[in-house]
């Protein structure tokens, strides 16, 4: 196992792709002569050259119009968004096109493509650059919507995503990028879509996190360990759409208490999501109402104090822990 | 941030208190579970505690003081802060609680909703939810008594208010579903989650207790089979099993409260022989060490518990819709104290022996006197016995102590001739009235009770049967 940070776990994903299938390349504002914003994509276009990683004006509508287009002839293009907050922007392609394609020609055409990029808050880029899109995504049918959370998983993922024949939308977080993990060395290792990780065994109370509160809910679970003696499992659904629903109700069905954290607002969010579907497979093994924590129901402040205010935290989540264990 | 220190609930009957003393004086640091002032409450002197470390900014109620409940009656904060924002408000607060407790018609949970929302931590919260969840944690964090479980107590108290109140049963859908499965009667569980909820702990301990409600099928049998007990709202006091009353009784309940006010009370007096009783205190006394040296009373607790475990009425609690039959008969001893009365319980005195009853009362009188009991120790008895006999009163009446259904006063033993196989003889006889609640005990339920307890003074050996 080689220990490596996330973006660099992302950065063979891609390299590793590009290796293993021609059809697949890189496009995207920053990605090749400037090796990427966050540098995800370093060194890439130095090896593979202009054909395979392509820099784009800043049109993000444009580039990910050329992208779907490629992908219906036949290439597997990962278009990268410098955040998912300019995604907004390629909404149409995204969610009319790259979604709708395979069913409206009547399986005619496929699209293979990923839009990857950092979804979610930053360190003070306000309100126009913190934005958590997961919901708005996965609300649509014919899209798949992954958020990793470890290098491992971030890696496996992404390799999965490439090699999928569906568009995926792959949402990474900047604040992330630098965080080490171990990842396996085999260069065909994957994981697959639509399959939950339990990061973190326990008996008294489930949290499923995603993304960076994966790591915070972590942090909570061994606070509540060692203060209060309670035993919280964490499980990580990776892909949020296909949701595996089934481990996270097993999960419920043995704590019977259910918090979900995100970096989203609350409203019609994946934890509303999720809530529903552990009241409708879980209801009677509840105890407590289930819990959510989201960002704030306002704008992403741009002040360090009310960033950090709207933002999910471990004390926020260790007050969730007892509200439902009835401590 | 400097903080109110609030007058905090110490007792279950308490309206206001009188601060006996400060502990600390202003500028003194205090450290968190520090003992700050003197209470005396309706019943007890009462130690108060902070659970917050800081130094006493400001005594706002002396030393000899009233304050009502949830008055602020100090500041505590960081030496040397600016507090004169909360002084202004205090005095404000101040006149709220007194016009509160003088509106007596709130209910008890809007009162406490008052009180959590002159924390200031509370006054963000609005909506009804959160107000509720407030009321749990003021109550739990102010500066409750140091007694294990007050937390769990006020919070039960919240929660028996609102679940009456709202008159709809709320359990958690694995509680019900546990409750079905294991036959447990969700009637006969206390709630112990928010506004009354009963949760998965809740049921959980009532399969431990064994408390199961009857399969349906034969449910006479099974209730009499295994009758199940529910815990008590008093920590220790004993378990009880509910049943609904039948229209007779109602009827008879309605009939005499509305002839006699609101315990119908009638009076049984009996006889009872003690030669054998004393001597069979001289016996153990003999036998033990002078400080464990037991009383007539004491031997007149532990048969009075005995009785009781065969007349479960007598041992019950009459509560209009439902008659509360206790488990374990935790006796009230009526002690005299300098400037009133107080009745310490003896939780459990069925299942304990005589030596450790006195030992027991000895201690609880003790304190009583110097008025040191906890609520817990003076509430919640299921039966009282109050003795004048030292006092050379020969027969008398008690009144009872609701929600118990009976007392019995106890004369002294004197010596009298009476005729004993067509010869007059000197024994000593007491005389013992029970005062029964009519709603609960017939005169003929009263009567066999009483059988039973002269029996077992008169012929101590029939304990053991």
């Amino acid at each position: 196992m080689a220990i490596l940070t996330i973006r660099d776990a992302l950065n063979q994903a891609l390299r590793e792709e590009l290796l293993r299938d021609e059809n697949v390349f890189i496009m995207g504002e920053e990605v090749a002569e400037y090796d990427g914003a966050y540098k995800v994509t370093r060194g890439l276009w130095k090896e593979f050259g202009d054909k395979r990683v392509v820099d784009t004006p800043i049109t993000e509508l444009g580039f990910a119009a050329v992208g779907v287009g490629a992908a219906m002839a036949g290439l597997r293009p990962v278009i990268e968004f410098m955040t998912f907050n300019f995604s907004i922007l390629a909404a149409d392609q995204i969610i009319n096109h790259a979604a709708k394609m395979l069913y409206m020609s009547n399986g005619q055409f496929k699209v293979p493509i990923v839009f990857r990029g950092p979804n979610g808050s930053a360190y003070q880029v306000s309100s126009q650059h913190s934005q958590a899109l997961e919901a708005f995504y996965a609300n649509f049918p014919g899209l798949k919507v992954v958020m990793p959370s470890t290098a491992a998983d971030a890696k496996g993922l992404l390799k999965s995503a490439i090699r999928d024949d569906n568009p995926v939308v792959f949402l990474e977080q900047e604040r992330m990028y630098g965080l080490k993990g171990e990842v396996p060395e085999d260069d065909d290792f994957t994981i697959p879509l639509g399959v939950a990780d339990v990061k973190r065994e326990g008996t008294d109370c489930t949290i499923v996190a995603r993304s960076m509160t994966v790591t915070l809910a972590l942090q909570a679970a061994e606070q509540m360990q060692k203060d209060y003696d309670v035993s919280v499992e964490v499980v990580d659904p990776r892909t949020i759409k296909p949701l595996d629903i089934d481990t996270i109700v097993k999960s419920v069905k043995k704590t019977n208490r259910l918090i979900v954290v995100e970096e989203s607002h609350a409203f019609a969010s994946v934890g509303a999501e999720i809530s529903h579907q552990v009241t409708e497979h879980a209801f009677d093994y509840l105890d407590a109402p289930v819990k959510r924590i989201s960002c704030a129901e306002a704008p992403m402040p741009y002040a360090k104090n009310l960033e950090e205010l709207a933002l999910p935290d471990v004390p926020k989540i260790i007050a969730a822990i007892k509200e439902v264990c009835y401590l | 941030m400097a903080n109110k220190i609030l007058m905090p609930k110490l007792s279950p009957t308490m309206e206001e208190g009188q601060i006996s003393r400060w502990v600390k004086a202003e500028g003194d640091a205090i450290e968190a579970n520090e003992t700050i002032a003197e209470v005396d409450t309706d019943k007890a002197t009462m130690e108060m505690t902070s659970l917050e470390a800081g130094t006493l900014l400001k005594i706002i109620v002396p030393g000899g003081e009233n304050a009502k409940l949830g008055q602020t009656i100090g500041i505590i904060g960081e030496k040397g802060e600016d507090f004169s924002a909360l002084l202004d408000e205090a005095s404000a607060n101040g006149a709220g609680a007194k016009s509160d407790a003088e509106t007596q018609e709130r209910g008890d949970a809007e009162k406490k909703t008052e009180l959590a929302d002159e924390k200031p931590a509370a006054s963000e919260t609005s909506s009804d939810g959160t107000a509720q969840k407030n009321v749990a944690e003021t109550e739990g964090r102010s500066y409750d008594a140091q007694r294990p479980g007050a937390k769990e107590d006020a919070q039960k108290e919240t929660s028996k208010v609102e679940n009456e109140s709202g008159g709809r049963m709320i359990v958690s859908p694995i509680a019900a579903r546990m409750a079905s499965e294991n036959d447990v009667n969700l009637k006969s569980v206390k709630g112990s989650g928010p506004k009354g909820r009963i949760i998965k702990r809740d049921i959980e301990e009532a399969i431990k207790s064994g408390q199961r409600s009857a399969v349906s099928g034969q449910p006479e049998e099974k209730a009499q089979a295994a009758p199940s007990f529910a815990a008590p709202e008093i920590q220790n006091a004993s378990r009880f099993r509910e049943e609904n009353t039948s229209k007779m009784r109602q009827v008879i309940a309605s009939r005499l409260a509305e002839s006699i006010g609101p315990i119908p009370t009638f009076y049984l007096t009996v006889e009872i022989e003690m030669d054998n009783a004393l001597e069979f205190r001289k016996q153990i006394n003999a036998s033990i060490k002078e400080e464990e040296k037991v009383s007539v009373n004491d031997v007149i607790v532990k048969v009075a518990a005995q009785a009781l475990t065969k007349h479960a009425w007598v041992n019950s609690s009459y509560q209009d819709k439902t008659v509360r039959f206790y488990e374990d008969a935790d006796i009230g001893v009526a002690v005299a104290i300098d400037d009133g009365l107080i009745t310490p319980v003896v939780r459990g005195a069925n299942r304990k022996g005589i030596v450790e009853i006195a030992k027991e009362i000895k201690e609880m009188a003790g304190r009583a006197r110097e008025k040191k009991l906890a609520p817990e120790e003076y509430t919640g008895a299921t039966f009282s016995i109050s003795n004048l006999g030292m006092f050379g009163i020969k027969e008398f009446t008690a009144i009872i102590n609701p929600p118990e259904a009976a007392i019995i006063a106890v004369g002294a033993a004197t010596p009298t001739p009476v005729v004993r196989n067509g010869e007059v003889v000197v024994r000593n006889i007491m005389n013992v009235t029970m005062s029964c609640d009519h709603r609960a005990i017939d005169g003929a339920t009263g009567a066999r009770f009483l059988q039973t307890f002269k029996q077992m003074l008169e012929n101590p050996i029939l304990m053991l049967m």
